[in-house]
């Protein structure tokens, strides 16, 4: 055991995804075709994409529990702008999604940092929020299939360079995730002033400004989730992803992001993505019930917590830290 | 630590405003039947909602009370398939609800983990459990006790007929004056305080922080049983989805009735007021034909308001 945890947590994730991949391909060899993979891969783009934004604010010690509600709300702003409009091009609509989830998220930010409040607390009241919002904005009704612009139906379904134009947006913003946390100073002290934001505070790091960016950032993610969402499934409704925060932030402990803040990999995040990809894959593949998903999904967050518990123990054990230290 | 404080003022202040726009706007409203009627959306929420008040209290938090309210309802279905009577079938729903808390209270005391995590991950796996063993179908016909538990009045049950009080509704206050005189009335309640407050200084003052959390947690899983109960009897059926996302009507409540989420401060007379508010104005509103989305949007903002309101009338004299 103890060797075990040696190894970095990073590889343990990908060895244990690989391992299932594996076993339920000897069972059912269709699971290991280049079209699955490509089938699994275009299934957690969107998953991927909205991870980025939760691990950065994970990584400040907050939450942000509206990133669903969040991406229905500008998934649908986008769906009833192109039916309005139907000459708009994409790229005003994906502007348009990072504008809107951009703005919400700021609000976010800007409660959060403006009057000191504990982060779960504003996300849980945004969640209600612009859950109904969708609701006034659409007066309750679906926009369907029809409805939906074209260029928002065509954008996920595009194929560049032999990849599902999907899972190029997912890759792009990965790296920029990645280069933004190891390379750009900004990212280094989102870490900083999540591991320990007294001292943060005192080398100079502009606490406040970079929480609003952080959730800021995380909701410009969430938007331009939300138009590829509703180009996907090519629906646009009040309750679209609802609850779908969860399992966002499932992905980011199952990928090592600790909840405590200051911990965490855009390769972790990365894999605890395409673990639970490859599960949601495997199960009707194998032929066990899909409502098993959840379930397993509940399992491998509680064991990779406890996993992780043993390398980095923390003292205090609030709920979440209290903001206003950090300031 | 009081339990009557300015917020609880505020919040009576807003339950009177409430009952007399309400009053004025939809006639009818103030009678007792309809205000006993309203109880019905609220009591078992109610009951979640004093649970997490005492773990926020203490410093932590129960997302997974909803999901063990379902489990606690399958067991009831399965126990009844199984043939057991009245008793049993609510036997089965406590023991399912303790041990449910049990292991929310092993993982966060034993491991060390961090009980909004831990609450998330049991959140799926309880909630997955109960989809894994009812997929789309429901258990019903449940004995006519639990029917009448969920939805039958007091004065029905022991014959004064103007007694018009929802059993659920003196279920739920009965567990609040209990609770409440707990936290406020009895040095075990003065110890969460202080376990929430400051845990490592609580530790060394010699409290033994984790088996109060254990135990809080196991609280938890009794109320969600409790909830399940009636609940199941309300509606007479069992379906995997049930009190589906209740966990944050009850945080909501809990946070509006002044209960800090940094843990150590809010009162149960607060959280009950909350209750009281947002259950009442819930149905208030569905008496004026609003949806229940946009109704659950004005709470999402009240929840904002009621945390920004504070702090910006304490701003105000520090900068004159």
């Amino acid at each position: 055991m103890k060797t075990l945890l040696h190894i970095r947590r990073e590889w343990l994730l990908l060895a244990i995804s690989a391992c299932i991949a594996l076993a339920v391909g000897l069972r059912a060899p269709v699971f290991l075709t280049w079209r699955n993979a490509l089938d699994i891969a275009n299934d957690s783009a969107i998953l991927a994409i909205l991870v980025m934004g939760q691990m950065l604010v994970l990584l400040t010690r907050g939450i942000d529990l509206s990133v669903a509600s969040n991406l229905a709300l500008t998934g649908m702003a986008c769906a009833l702008l192109g039916k309005a409009f139907p000459g708009v091009s994409i790229v005003v609509l994906i502007a348009l999604a990072l504008a809107v989830g951009a703005l919400l998220g700021g609000l976010n930010g800007w409660l959060i940092t403006g009057f000191d409040l504990p982060p779960i607390v504003v996300t849980l009241g945004t969640l209600s929020a612009y859950r109904g919002a969708i609701f006034v904005a659409s007066k309750g009704a679906w926009i369907s299939d029809q409805d939906i612009h074209l260029a928002i139906k065509g954008l996920p379904r595009a194929v560049w360079l032999g990849l599902p134009a999907l899972v190029w947006f997912a890759l792009l913003v990965l790296a920029l995730a990645a280069i933004f946390l190891t390379l750009r100073k900004t990212g280094r002290e989102i870490y900083a002033l999540g591991g320990n934001p007294h001292a943060a505070t005192y080398v100079g790091i502009p606490v406040q400004k970079r929480l609003r960016l952080v959730y800021t950032l995380s909701g410009a993610l969430a938007g331009l989730a939300g138009l590829l969402w509703v180009g996907r499934y090519s629906i646009a409704y009040t309750e679209l992803a609802a609850g779908y925060e969860l399992t966002v932030v499932a992905a980011c402990v199952i990928g090592g992001v600790s909840i405590g803040g200051g911990v965490g990999t855009v390769l972790g995040a990365a894999l605890g993505v395409l673990f639970i990809g490859v599960v949601n894959g495997a199960l009707p593949v194998i032929q066990v019930s899909p409502f098993w998903q959840q379930a397993i999904s509940g399992a491998v967050i509680l064991v990779s917590v406890a996993l992780n518990a043993r390398s980095e123990r923390r003292s205090g054990r609030q709920i979440l830290e209290r903001q206003g230290a950090a300031a | 630590m009081k339990a009557w404080n300015t917020w609880e003022r505020v919040l009576l202040g807003l339950l009177v405003l409430l009952m007399v726009v309400f009053g004025i706007s939809q006639p009818g409203f103030l009678s007792a039947d309809t205000l006993a009627d309203s109880t019905f959306n609220f009591s078992e929420k109610g009951l979640l909602a004093l649970a997490i008040a005492l773990l926020i209290v203490c410093g932590e938090i129960d997302l997974s009370i909803a999901a063990i309210l379902a489990l606690c309802s399958l067991a009831m279905g399965y126990s009844m398939r199984a043939g057991a009577g009245p008793g049993l079938i609510v036997l089965a729903a406590l023991v399912t609800g303790c041990v449910a808390g049990a292991v929310n209270g092993v993982l966060v005391t034993r491991y060390k983990l961090p009980s909004i995590v831990v609450t998330i991950g049991t959140l799926s796996l309880y909630r997955g459990l109960a989809l894994v063993a009812l997929g789309d179908q429901s258990i019903s016909g449940y004995p006519e006790l639990f029917s009448t538990l969920g939805n039958a009045y007091l004065g029905e049950v022991i014959g004064q007929r103007w007694l018009v009080l929802p059993i659920e509704f003196v279920l739920l206050m009965v567990c609040a004056v209990a609770v409440g005189l707990f936290l406020h009335r009895t040095v075990v309640g003065r110890r969460i305080y202080a376990i929430g407050a400051n845990p490592v200084a609580a530790r060394f003052s010699g409290i033994e922080a984790d088996r109060y959390r254990f135990l809080l947690f196991v609280f938890a899983g009794l109320m969600a049983a409790l909830a399940a109960i009636l609940l199941t009897g309300r509606i007479g059926s069992t379906r995997p989805n049930i009190a589906m996302g209740w966990e944050l009507d009850a945080i909501t409540m809990v946070i509006l009735g002044g209960v800090a989420i940094e843990g150590g401060r809010g009162s149960i007379v607060g959280t009950m007021l909350a209750v009281l508010l947002l259950g009442l104005f819930t149905f208030g509103m569905g008496m004026a034909n609003v949806t229940g989305i946009v109704m659950s949007m004005v709470i999402g903002l009240l929840l904002i308001v009621s945390m920004v309101l504070p702090r910006l009338l304490q701003r105000r004299p520090a900068r004159a």
